[in-house]
């Protein structure tokens, strides 16, 4: 076996699942507190690379230096995304509370399609390149077959971003809060939580996430489409099914154990069946194992 | 006031929102950016009336106040009518007789755009089987659809055969796959239903697009026969309107066939899985075998549809059975009412001729179902067309009134 | 006396949390039996392993109807075709549907036609409905809900709603009928209704009946026997006059109750 190979792709599905993994943790939250598929999110994570493309490629017109575009660029995406996710709540889910089940499901169907084409009606239905931004890295120069700027870049932003979401989740009272919410609304309420701020918060964070994950893939793959949302949606989604739904580090090590899944039977087998790979895992997790790796089973109240 | 203040803040925040994908417009050949502000104060002053209306809707909706009221002299009493006889027999009779004249009247374009709203109706009224009745909600509809196709175009392509075999072959081939999918993933809960469903229609695809040997790939499956007419060779005109013909019959048979299940024990039945599962459960309902045969009745429906197109079109590929369709589909029973016969034939002709007639409405067509998917599910959850009550003929009321007189 | 339902040693855990431990009951044939105790004994466990929702950790179920068949491991709605209906403490009508449309789904599993009779509607399937039709009315009439047959569940009364949902159980012909708290939210004069149509249900329909109440003057008035639960287990069975006479029911729940 060629070890080399074997290293490349590792490293390839780390990248990958990295993106799924922010995506993930999206889904997750969301899901955790108001057992909702949040269809749209992955129209969220469209137009943070569609934003930050738009972005950048005008400060380049007016001649920013290079250095700065990424960075300003990437902050305004993430910016705009959480306030595209805020909106998206407060329009499509939050009327929706008490409804039944399939009421907001279908809502967020819907505004995943509006999305999509809000994008393409306003821009474009081609392939936008994204401007390369990234200088060369020299000290990557020994592994570059391995690794090149944008994958070390993507490896540490979302490991940043994933540590910090931890810490907060963990330490500040916000987060205690959203853990509060997610185990008991009911009684989350009565302890004088305010849940609707608590599911803004949510949706922002996870817009926020997406987002980055957007804009990073964007600089990794040079092109950005409005369809790109619904396909990585799905592999988001089930990375975060596989990792347990509901569950922050689930989320993670689906991100992870997918895009590793992906790369090597890419790099294996054929590139044609990437795709299939994922919504087969998807559909047999939920099959057996809905609860995922990490995921605790709950018991249907009568 | 503050309703207009709220509604001008409103606005202002969707101008914000919007102003990097609405405003900025690159030109890249040039090197320059242009500014299209205008889009965005056009939206802006959008929103601000739309925020108005949301909120109108909102306090409607608080106060239980229908949302949109007609005036009273317009005010028909639809439901007295339909409830007599005579009435509804001349509305349809009068209906048949203004489709049988369509392809006699219209052009060939016009009765091509028919046939294809007349595929949809088939196809929401087969979706309405599964999510309207039993309340299963299933993303990946089109690819049952989209097995009837193939099972026609590569049965002809491989074996010869005919369309009057594949019908029903494509029928029962996608009701086979209905079960297949039906039998692991039918106790699984509504959203997780949903999105492996969804997941089932992408594979789906993706085995056309991949599998060149057997489907021809994204180049599909050309050359597939129009239907014979006892052996009648039939130029392009006749055979549109041949086809037409069918897919009128094909949709009568489909409404009598849903009406049909729907009042049936096996339609209460589904009925009373869609409200509540345990309680079904409880009363001895089956209710793995009541959602596995809407399963298998409402793939069976795409199915035949597919058959039907293919026989349309007599050219297939992949790129007509993506999710938009299903989706497109689902926005049908959404808009028409879930459960409701009526209503969901009145959404599909609306969401079909109205892009095709007005053009300005079709380049907004996807953004426009996304909406309304949305927008029922807030204010009119129940569809267009509720409260389709079935008379009952209670032996002992109909006593009870033969006594009286 | 031929029992109705034996329950022999069922335990249920949920995790680590024992929510039946041991319990016995047995309801004879034709009786009236109570099953009382404090919020969270257990009640609505029990009967929901009894029904099959859930299922037992150990222990054993028996259905006579006539033959003794073992319920545990089955289905719920295998069970209910066995014989045994119930009634849930939180309604559970489907509410969009009318009183009519919904005891004609508890004819569900005492009929047959398929989906090729409905859509054919051959004379078997029209004779079939209609029968469905006349004896669910004629179910209604029984409850006294006649007159209210086609509104819809979700806008009828409390009481009237709690009596649709027997006459729904009474559709399944069942042998062995159980009622969760059936006069919850009830006023006094349907409680009293309430109590008549259970014997009535009894006498002309030789259904016995389990019931959970917390209705102590019709739980003493109605049952021929009575079962105590706390914590999971069975601490006193007997009539009603040696239940409330027995010190430890006493001490666990009347006492208490009566606070």
């Amino acid at each position: 076996m060629d070890i080399q190979f074997f290293i490349e792709l590792f490293f390839g599905g780390l990248t990958r699942g990295s993106i799924y993994a922010l995506i993930a943790i999206g889904y997750t939250l969301v899901y955790g507190i108001i057992e909702l598929i949040n269809f749209a999110h992955g129209e969220i994570y469209m137009l943070g690379a569609f934003t930050a493309l738009l972005v950048a490629g005008a400060l380049g017109v007016y001649g920013f230096p290079t250095e700065s575009i990424l960075l300003i660029s990437a902050l305004v995406a993430v910016i705009w995304c959480s306030a595209y996710g805020f909106t998206v709540e407060k329009i499509a889910y939050k009327p929706l509370r008490g409804a039944p089940r399939l009421s907001p499901l279908i809502s967020a169907i819907g505004m995943s399609i509006f999305l999509q084409n809000y994008v393409l009606l306003a821009q474009t239905s081609d392939f936008v390149p994204f401007p390369r931004l990234l200088p060369p890295m020299e000290f990557l120069e020994y592994i570059d077959y391995i690794m090149g700027p944008s994958d070390f870049l993507i490896l540490i932003a979302s490991a940043l971003s994933m540590g910090a979401l931890t810490l907060f989740i963990r330490f500040t009272k916000m987060g205690k809060a959203m853990r509060a919410t997610a185990q008991n609304r009911k009684m989350a309420l009565l302890l004088g939580i305010n849940a609707d701020r608590i599911i803004s918060l949510t949706f922002v964070i996870g817009s926020a996430l997406a987002a980055l994950g957007g804009v990073l893939i964007a600089s990794h793959m040079g092109q950005v489409n409005f369809g790109i949302g619904f396909i990585a949606g799905m592999k988001a989604f089930t990375a975060a099914v596989l990792g347990g739904i509901g569950s922050i580090p689930g989320a993670m090590v689906g991100g992870l154990t997918l895009g590793l899944a992906e790369s090597y039977t890419t790099g294996y087998f054929s590139g044609n069946y990437e795709d299939i790979l994922a919504f087969a895992i998807l559909i047999l997790i939920l099959i057996f194992r809905p609860d995922g790796i990490l995921g605790k089973a709950k018991v249907q109240k009568v | 006031m503050s309703r207009i203040s709220k509604a001008f803040f409103t606005a202002l925040w969707f101008m914000l929102l919007t102003l990097p994908v609405m405003g900025i417009k690159l030109n890249l050949m040039e090197n320059r950016v242009d500014w299209r502000l205008d889009r965005v104060l056009y939206l802006g002053v959008a929103a601000f009336f739309l925020s108005m209306l949301w909120t109108w809707l909102f306090s409607r909706k608080k106060r239980n106040l229908p949302l949109i009221k007609a005036p009273a002299f317009i005010k028909i009493d639809f439901y007295g009518l339909s409830a007599n006889r005579a009435v509804r027999r001349g509305f349809f009779a009068s209906l048949i007789l203004g489709l049988i004249a369509v392809p006699l009247l219209a052009s060939f374009y016009q009765t091509n755009i028919m046939i294809s709203a007349m595929l949809y109706i088939m196809l929401a009224l087969g979706l309405n089987i599964v999510v309207g009745l039993a309340g299963q909600l299933v993303l990946g509809y089109v690819a049952f659809y989209a097995v009837g196709a193939y099972a026609y175009g590569l049965l002809h392509q491989y074996f010869g055969f005919g369309f009057w075999i594949c019908l029903p072959v494509g029928g029962i081939l996608a009701a086979l796959f209905g079960l297949g999918l039906g039998f692991p993933v039918l106790r699984l809960r509504g959203d997780y239903l949903a999105i492996v469903t969804l997941g089932f229609g992408e594979i789906a695809r993706l085995a056309m697009l991949n599998w060149t040997s057997l489907t021809g790939g994204p180049r599909g499956i050309s050359d597939i026969p129009r239907p014979g007419f006892f052996g009648i060779p039939l130029n392009i005109n006749e055979a549109t309107i041949y086809i037409y013909y069918l897919a009128l019959i094909a949709v009568c048979l489909t409404v009598v066939v849903v009406l049909r299940l729907k009042n049936s024990r096996v339609g209460l039945a589904l009925q009373a899985v869609r409200e509540d599962e345990i309680a079904s459960e409880a009363m001895g309902i089956d209710i793995t075998r009541a959602k596995l045969s809407a399963f298998a009745l409402g793939s069976c429906w795409a199915g035949f549809a597919g058959v039907i197109f293919a026989a349309k079109t007599t050219f297939i590929n992949p790129a007509s059975f993506t999710f938009m369709e299903s989706a497109m589909i689902l926005s049908m029973v959404v808009l028409g009412g879930m459960g409701s016969i009526s209503g969901v034939i009145i959404a599909a002709v609306i969401l079909i001729m109205a892009p095709e007639y007005l053009r300005a409405f079709s380049e907004y067509r996807m953004l426009i179902f996304g909406a309304i998917m949305v927008l029922m599910m807030i204010f009119r959850p129940q569809g267009l067309v509720s409260g389709e009550k079935r008379d009952y003929q209670v032996s002992a009321l109909a006593r009870k009134e033969a006594d009286a007189q | 006396m031929t029992p109705a339902l034996e329950v022999r040693d069922l335990s249920k855990n949920f995790g680590g949390l024992r929510a039946l431990n041991d319990v016995d009951l047995r309801v004879d044939k034709g009786e009236i039996v109570a099953l009382i105790g404090p919020n969270g004994a257990g009640k609505t466990t029990f009967f929901n392993c009894v029904t099959g929702i859930y299922q037992p950790s150990s222990g054993e179920i028996y259905l006579y109807n006539p033959d003794k068949t073992l319920l545990n491991g089955k289905k719920p709605n295998v069970i209910t075709a066995l014989g045994m209906a119930r009634t849930f403490q939180n309604i559970r009508l489907f509410g969009e549907m009318t009183a009519l449309e919904n005891v004609m789904i508890g004819r569900h599993c005492r009929t047959s036609s398929g989906i090729l009779g409905a859509i054919f509607r051959d004379k078997k399937t029209r004779e079939e409905e209609r029968a469905t039709i006349d004896d669910s009315y004629a179910l209604l009439e029984f409850v006294k809900l006649h007159e209210l047959w086609n509104e819809k569940a979700k806008n009828l009364a409390y009481g009237a709603q709690r009596r649709l949902e027997i006459a729904r159980a009474l559709a399944t012909e069942p042998a062995m009928l159980l009622l969760d708290e059936p006069a919850a939210g009830m006023n006094p004069q349907e409680t009293i209704e309430l109590k008549e149509l259970a014997r009535d249900i009894r006498d002309s329909r030789g259904v016995s009946i389990l019931l959970i109440e917390h209705d102590m003057g019709l739980v003493m008035s109605l049952s021929d026997r009575i079962y105590v639960m706390e914590y999971g287990g069975c601490i006193a069975s007997g009539t009603p006059e040696e239940i409330r006479a027995n010190p430890a029911v006493i001490k666990a729940y009347l006492g208490e109750s009566d606070a």
